[in-house]
């Protein structure tokens, strides 16, 4: 036998004894929240927790422009709708850009797969218009289109939306840290600048 | 000419294999320790309990919580085969590793099969429990970590002291010495500001993330219906480490299986809510084996017992192996607060500590059940319900106890369980502390009423008791 | 008349007479006919939180056979109370600990009552001991209590739901950790300014009094540092 099935072999018959004569297991009660109360304004609600956590929010394809500042060069998934691409940036499809290059990008647009309202989270499963991780990661500013049927209220929603073997990336404001005396601080190593543009249908 | 650092590693002052109570006292007697301690779990306390209050189903999710991961230690054989399977098939490697030593030679041996000797590192409790840092440098690797608060243990060369934010124990004046002195690359007139010291952070490592070939990570969860590993973070150390490499290592103990991907619904309410006080962390990844043109091509799992099958086969004590390793329990403990990490000796500090490194590790931090007043605030917070005061309880129960206290409360059993000895021995006490009557209290008592009478007055035994009283009263 | 059963606590048995009294003339007040069955000596409480788990047991049962035929036994401990609704289960199989009441569950949950016609003219701070509040779940059913006695004035105690450091043998074993715990607990209930300062348990009771005590004869002061300890059923039963 390989050492590695070995160890397999060993911790499986381990675990096995130590659960010899531990009877069956417990059932699962679920009686949480899967739905916020009928009639939450969602949408309202998930400006409140991206502007919270210090993510700026704009309204309508027209504003995509503003998002970006003044980025010159911005990264965009080679799927990004064509319509979105709005303002004066130079915008770049991403064809298997090297690090380098993606270090040398101002910004980067996509769209996402879901966002969630009452924890402000956006998520992105690498999905239609939202590319690899990379693009979402180096850039320094991400300004992330969110159409209205893509908001929903609670985390149980959001989580059939996604594909769940893509790699995923779970949003919730811009990089931040609480390891300086347990204070929330914005701005490590990920995208610094978070600007959600909400699209209306 | 560089000033004298004020900061000094705390560890190097806290001696790690001496008993609790006495590297507790050496603890105790550092007012900045105990000044940041203090002001840290203050502040997280207030934050955690806001961030719960919103729920109102938050009790629903710990009952859920505790259900799914007791399911998980019921099911554990078939849960880490149908992981093995699952990460297998989207193109994981899964290594599985009997103990520590074992861990680090599989995850050494892969990072010089990458052709490499250095790896950026997410923070992780497995690889500081299994001292994978100590193991690559005692081979001629070196492990960078790459998350704040470790990186300012890494510089200060001292030993985390919180299983969140390791570098607790410093405050900001503290953490821009530190970076000054040791990062080598600090900006010039670095201030305290929090968000300057992130910045120099930022630069300090930005080049190496985009450079490493490999990383070194543990993982929050693991799903085995699809073979998918999870990490929570929020400074996007961890999105680095995860995607730029060609090469992922993700050490993980065997006990972060979940059964199904929606389980998630539940513990990423629970986590982030619990451990930094937010809502949702800032970035959360999910990845399952690997995925051409997106991230790491080498992925492998290393999965982990390092004594995690003995503790789930404790009966009782088992319910630790639930744990999220969200911190709440070492914010709200009181002992904690007042003594910092180290004093416990171990990677797990803090009422999770005191359930867990006994039992990882049977025989050693046998006084760690014994460093809790079980108070049960931790019980209170704990999102998972680990029933922490009644596992230190169990432990106290099965631990060896010291033969003079073993006597003393035999002696006391047997006294107490004879009614007319016990009024004797009351009425004997009553006579023996006749000198102090007048007084009403004793103030110096001999060992080993001296650790009680060290700070505290004792009152002495009243002259007329309640069997008197009863019996005047003619019943 | 209902009957319920006095448990008075080896603690109060050896130390405190007057919170067991209290409890007394509270019931007998409300029409009960209180028992005080003499064997009684000690829940095992210390024993099974020190790891003495057989010795617990020996206690366990010994406290099974001389309460075994009631059917509300009333403690003014909170702590003995959860000793026995949370331990005896597992220690000695019984589940006479559903029977065993603290005061403020019998006079609240069983009794119905929250204004026991107490009176006392003083200012008080009331520190909820963790396994009253914690283990047992009391809530705030002390205070509904407390709130209901005549011209008592009610002060909050800052950081009230922190440990104050006793835990049984912790503050013998832990003794230093357990003296920082205190010394923050003594500051806080001396900032209330008020004159008692009372609990549901006079284990914790006699932990923060000796500390105030001590306090006061290490300052050497003159006037007290610190509010005097008082068991809450001893306020109930006033009628000053
Ligand atoms: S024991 Fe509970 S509270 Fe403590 S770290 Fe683990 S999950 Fe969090």
């Amino acid at each position: 036998m390989t050492a590695r099935s070995t160890a397999r072999e060993e911790i499986l018959a381990r675990m096995r004894q130590a659960l010899d004569g531990a009877g069956a297991a417990p059932g699962s009660p679920r009686a949480y929240r899967r739905l916020l109360d009928a009639g939450t304004d969602i949408t309202a609600m998930l400006i409140d927790r991206l502007v919270d956590y210090k993510a700026n929010v704009h309204h309508g394809l027209a504003a995509i422009g503003a998002a970006l500042g003044g980025a010159q060069r911005v990264v965009v998934p080679a799927d990004l709708p064509a319509d979105w691409r709005i303002g004066g940036a130079e915008f770049v499809p991403d064809t298997g850009l090297s690090t380098a290059d993606l270090d040398g990008m101002d910004a980067v647009l996509t769209g996402c797969a879901a966002a969630v309202a009452v924890s402000g989270t956006i998520m992105l499963d690498t999905g239609a218009a939202q590319g690899r991780r990379a693009i979402t990661l180096v850039p320094d500013h991400h300004v992330v289109v969110v159409r209205r049927e893509q908001i929903v209220g609670h985390l149980a929603e959001a989580l059939p939306m996604l594909d769940p073997t893509a790699p995923q990336t779970w949003i919730s404001g811009p990089s931040a840290t609480s390891d300086i005396e347990l204070q929330r601080v914005e701005g490590v190593h990920g995208p610094r600048r978070l600007d959600v543009v909400l699209l209306d249908d | 000419m560089s000033a004298e650092p004020s900061f000094v590693p705390a560890a190097s002052l806290i001696p790690a294999d001496a008993p609790f109570p006495k590297a507790a006292k050496v603890a105790l007697g550092m007012p900045q320790l105990r000044k940041n301690l203090a002001h840290a779990t203050g502040t997280i306390r207030a934050k955690r309990a806001a961030v719960a209050g919103e729920l109102d189903d938050w009790e629903a999710l710990r009952d859920a919580a505790a259900a799914i991961k007791a399911d998980v230690q019921h099911r554990l054989p078939e849960l880490a085969v149908e992981f093995e399977r699952n990460a297998t098939a989207a193109g994981a490697h899964v290594h599985w590793a009997r103990d520590a030593k074992e861990a680090n030679e599989i995850a050494a041996r892969l990072v010089r099969e990458a052709g490499a000797d250095d790896v950026v590192k997410v923070k992780s409790m497995a690889t500081q429990e299994i001292e994978l840092n100590e193991h690559f440098e005692a081979v001629g690797l070196k492990a960078y970590e790459t998350d704040l608060a470790e990186l300012i243990v890494q510089l200060a060369e001292d030993k985390p002291s919180h299983i969140l934010v390791p570098a607790i124990h410093y405050n900001r004046t503290q953490i821009r010495e530190i970076f000054d002195q040791k990062m080598g690359d600090a900006p010039a007139g670095l201030t305290d500001e929090p968000a300057a010291l992130a910045e120099a952070a930022r630069l300090h490592l930005r080049r190496r993330f985009l450079s490493a070939k490999v990383a070194v990570s543990g993982a929050n969860f693991a799903v085995a219906e699809t073979g998918s590993l999870v990490v929570v973070e929020s400074e996007g150390n961890g999105r680095m480490c995860l995607t730029m490499p060609e090469t992922l290592i993700s050490i993980v103990g065997i006990e972060k299986l979940l059964p199904r991907f929606t389980d998630l619904e539940v513990f990423m309410q629970l986590l982030p809510r619990s451990s930094t006080g937010e809502r949702m962390n800032p970035y959360t990844s999910v990845w399952t084996g690997s995925r051409g043109g997106d991230g790491p091509k080498d992925v492998h799992v290393i999965l982990l017992d390092n004594g995690r099958t003995n503790v789930l086969a404790d009966e009782v004590g088992r319910q630790a192996l639930s744990c999220i390793r969200c911190s709440a329990c070492l914010n709200v403990c009181p002992v904690y607060e007042r003594t910092g990490g180290h004093a416990y000796g171990h990677v797990y500090p803090g009422p999770i500590g005191a359930i867990l490194a006994p039992q990882l590790e049977p025989g050693r931090h046998d006084d760690l059940p014994y460093a809790s007043s079980l108070c049960g605030a931790c019980y209170e917070v704990c999102p998972v319900k680990i029933n922490i005061p009644e596992v230190l309880v169990h432990l106290r129960q099965q631990g060896p106890h010291q033969a003079g206290e073993q006597a003393a409360m035999r002696a006391a059993t047997a006294v107490m369980a004879r009614p007319r000895l016990w009024r004797a021995a009351l009425r004997g006490a009553r006579l023996g502390s006749m000198p102090w009557r007048r007084k009403g209290f004793m103030r110096r008592l001999p060992w080993p009423g001296s650790r009680w009478t060290v700070s505290r007055d004792l009152p002495v035994p009243p002259k007329e008791d309640f069997r008197d009283w009863w019996k005047e009263r003619g019943r | 008349m209902p009957r319920v059963a006095l448990f008075i606590t080896c603690v109060n048995d050896a130390l405190f007479p007057a919170a067991p009294k209290a409890v007394v003339q509270i019931l007998e007040r409300l029409g009960y006919d209180v028992d005080f069955p003499e064997a009684q000596t000690c829940c095992g409480q210390m024993h099974a939180n020190s790891g003495y788990k057989q010795d617990a047991a020996t206690l366990a049962s010994a406290f099974e056979t001389v309460f075994g035929d009631y059917d509300a036994i009333v403690t003014p401990s909170g702590s003995c109370a959860a000793m026995a609704r949370d331990q005896y289960p597992h220690l000695i199989g019984s589940d006479i600990g559903d029977h065993v009441y603290e005061l403020s569950e019998f006079l609240i949950d069983v009794a119905g009552v929250e204004d026991v016609g107490a009176r006392f003219p003083h200012t008080v701070t009331y520190h909820p001991t963790c396994h009253g509040t914690r283990a047992l779940g009391l809530g705030d059913k002390p205070m509904r209590l407390l709130r209901a006695v005549e011209d008592i004035e009610l002060v909050d105690l800052p950081a009230a739901d922190q440990c104050c450091g006793f835990g049984g043998t912790f503050a013998l074993k832990n003794s230093e950790v357990s003296s920082a715990m205190l010394a923050d607990k003594c500051r806080n209930a001396a900032a209330t300014g008020a004159e008692y300062l009372a609990a549901a348990d006079n284990s914790c009771l006699t932990h923060i009094g000796g500390g105030i005590s001590r306090l006061q004869h290490t300052a050497g002061a003159a006037e007290r540092r610190g509010p005097r300890p008082i068991h809450y059923a001893e306020i109930l039963a006033s009628t000053a």
